[in-house]
């Protein structure tokens, strides 16, 4: 089965260094990057469905042009081969053009599934795997926990997270599925794969090579006004005491807000 | 033109969801401070109680019976009636930031083409548009952002607002179901887990396992320590990802955001994906073995100790103090 999963290049959460840049804009410079968390527990269910159904699994960004780096990791876990759209006129994209420029760019590449993580650690918004499957026209199997192709019927079943439990969904493939961590951990690039990851092909798209009409000659549907730091937290009271004593002084503290 | 300004309800159990009611308080009082007009959709097998309900937040409420949603999963159904609604002139859509609210955002936008404001822990009406109050890049930067045409969809996160009910009820007006664009899922199955169903968002006192817990016993002392509080166990990306308590619980980016007026942090060292989902609790209280746990930057209160010493003593104590 063909696999495409969308990731995205993120800062890495783990170094601690994001921020906007001056335009409100994320600071690329100022962190280094990797694949989304989410992008990755959709990617590692990608490889086990190819590895126990054959196939592809094809990675899709759309990106800055120093992104394709990020990406050979995508390749070194075991993706076949990548798609790299970047354009400097789609900086600062935002939902809609993001979602019409994704949704143009697989819908050349034809596909069982369609996979990507729920939300992305930077932006957050959660609506990139929706939208897509809204342009496409395809129905959406979201907040997925298990993914499982079924050949004779030509569907897809999904467990989706749902406030009591899980949900046990199906639908006809082609698909979208949006991805969660209950998916399981994703693995680490082998050497052998970080080895055979720098001869695979990441193909770079333009704006012109998908079709201008996907960015809105408007400009972009939404823009930021101001970005600040979160408000600081007064600085806390640290307690080093026995356990006896500590906890009277929880117990204090607690007793003093009327929590207990 | 006025705004029409449309409140996406969601229903559990036959009855409006709490943060169903902070999204009707939001788009009245931006329809409100624009001039405009609010209104409310509910998508349902049976809508009526939930639409009355619905209709004590906004002047109109449209109630769509829809049999389908008890076997088909709700957001193709949901965005149907939301583009026909857009078609006939609502202008902006107001949802509440949950999995269906932002399945439902995400295939407007992708019909649609409209912009996304995701994630609003506040929105006011200011000049022509609502201006959405975000924490972005894992909680380094909160931004305010607005449509730059007249219509686009606001997502909103749950206790930005109290939910206030309108001066006077108004009107419910039922409707039929229109057929979703996209094919809906089927809903094979509605499985229950056991600890799966407590509220995380709406519990005052949050007891938050991490990995210095350091397994399924661990979280025995946790529970308790909740209990005595009267609140509810929640976890970290860790120890779900080890399997030690089900993914309902996770607080943090990918899980649930809470802001009770206690988060107990034990074992928790405070990994940024944590932060965004609990910093801004009223009060945090940390234990932790390790004085420089990123958690200390954030904590009302830090005790640098052994939480298997600490928990099982302010478990006692505070049994013994309600007690007496």
């Amino acid at each position: 089965m063909q696999i495409l999963v969308l990731t995205k290049p993120v800062p890495d959460p783990a170094a601690g260094a994001e921020r906007l840049g001056a335009d409100f804009r994320l600071d690329r410079a100022a962190s280094p990057t990797v694949v989304n968390g989410n992008d990755e527990y959709a990617l590692e269910a990608a490889l086990q469905l190819v590895e126990a159904h054959g196939g592809e699994v094809i990675v899709l960004s759309m990106a800055p042009a120093n992104a394709a780096e990020t990406m050979r990791k995508a390749l070194a876990m075991g993706a076949t081969r990548g798609i790299h759209v970047t354009d400097p006129a789609l900086e600062g994209a935002d939902m809609p053009t993001t979602i019409r420029v994704l949704a143009a760019e697989a819908k050349a590449e034809p596909f069982d599934l369609l996979l990507a993580g729920i939300d992305t650690s930077d932006g957050m918004g959660g609506a990139v795997a929706a939208g897509v499957a809204a342009q496409l026209g395809l129905p959406l199997l979201s907040s997925a926990a298990s993914i499982e192709p079924i050949r004779e019927t030509e569907t897809v079943r999904v467990k989706r997270l749902s406030a009591k439990g899980y949900d046990v969904i199906e639908a006809p493939m082609p698909a979208v599925v949006a991805c969660t961590q209950a998916l399981g951990a994703p693995r680490y690039p082998s050497l052998k794969g970080i080895m055979a990851a720098r001869s695979r092909e990441i193909a770079s798209r333009s704006l012109a090579d998908i079709g201008p009409d996907v960015a809105p000659p408007g400009g972009w549907a939404t823009k930021v006004l101001e970005a600040e730091p979160p408000s600081a937290r007064a600085a806390g009271r640290v307690v080093r005491e026995p356990a006896a004593d500590a906890a009277r002084e929880i117990a204090d503290f607690l007793a003093d807000r009327r929590i207990i | 033109m006025a705004p029409r300004i449309l409140a996406v309800a969601e229903v559990a159990d036959g009855s409006l969801t709490k943060l169903s009611t902070e999204v009707a308080t939001v788009a009245r009082q931006l329809a409100e401070a624009a001039g405009g007009e609010a209104l409310g959709l509910v998508v349902d097998a049976s809508p009526d109680a939930a639409a009355q309900e619905l209709a004590t937040y906004l002047p109109t409420v449209i109630a769509v019976t829809n049999p389908a949603v008890t076997s088909e999963v709700v957001a193709p159904h949901v965005v149907a009636a939301v583009a026909k609604l857009i078609e006939e002139g609502v202008t902006h859509v107001v949802l509440g930031v949950t999995p269906d609210g932002r399945d439902v955002a995400g295939s407007l936008v992708g019909l649609t083409g409209l912009g996304l404001l995701a994630n609003a822990d506040t929105v006011t009406w200011q000049d022509a548009g609502p201006v959405t109050h975000a924490s972005v890049l894992a909680g380094k930067a909160v931004t305010s952002s607005t449509l730059t045409g007249d219509r686009g969809i606001v997502t909103v996160r749950p206790g930005g607002v109290t939910a206030e009910p309108a001066a006077s009820a108004g009107t419910v007006e039922r409707r039929d179901a229109t057929a979703p664009a996209v094919p809906a899922a089927k809903v094979l199955d509605r499985v229950a887990e056991a600890g799966a169903e407590v509220s995380l968002e709406d519990a005052k006192v949050v007891v938050v396992g991490g990995r210095g817990v350091g397994g399924p016993d661990g979280f025995r002392i946790v529970e308790e320590l909740a209990q005595a509080l009267g609140g509810v166990v929640g976890a970290t990306r860790a120890s779900v990802d080890a399997g030690w308590i089900p993914y309902a619980r996770q607080i943090g980016q990918t899980g649930r955001v809470v802001k009770p007026e206690l988060y107990l942090g034990l074992g928790v060292s405070g990994a940024m994906q944590h932060r965004v989902g609990m910093q801004a609790s009223k009060a945090i209280v940390i234990v932790n073995r390790d004085p420089d746990a990123p958690m200390a930057e954030v904590a009302d209160l830090f005790v640098v100790g052994d939480l298997f010493e600490v928990v099982p003593a302010l478990t006692a104590e505070i049994r013994a103090r309600k007690g007496g």
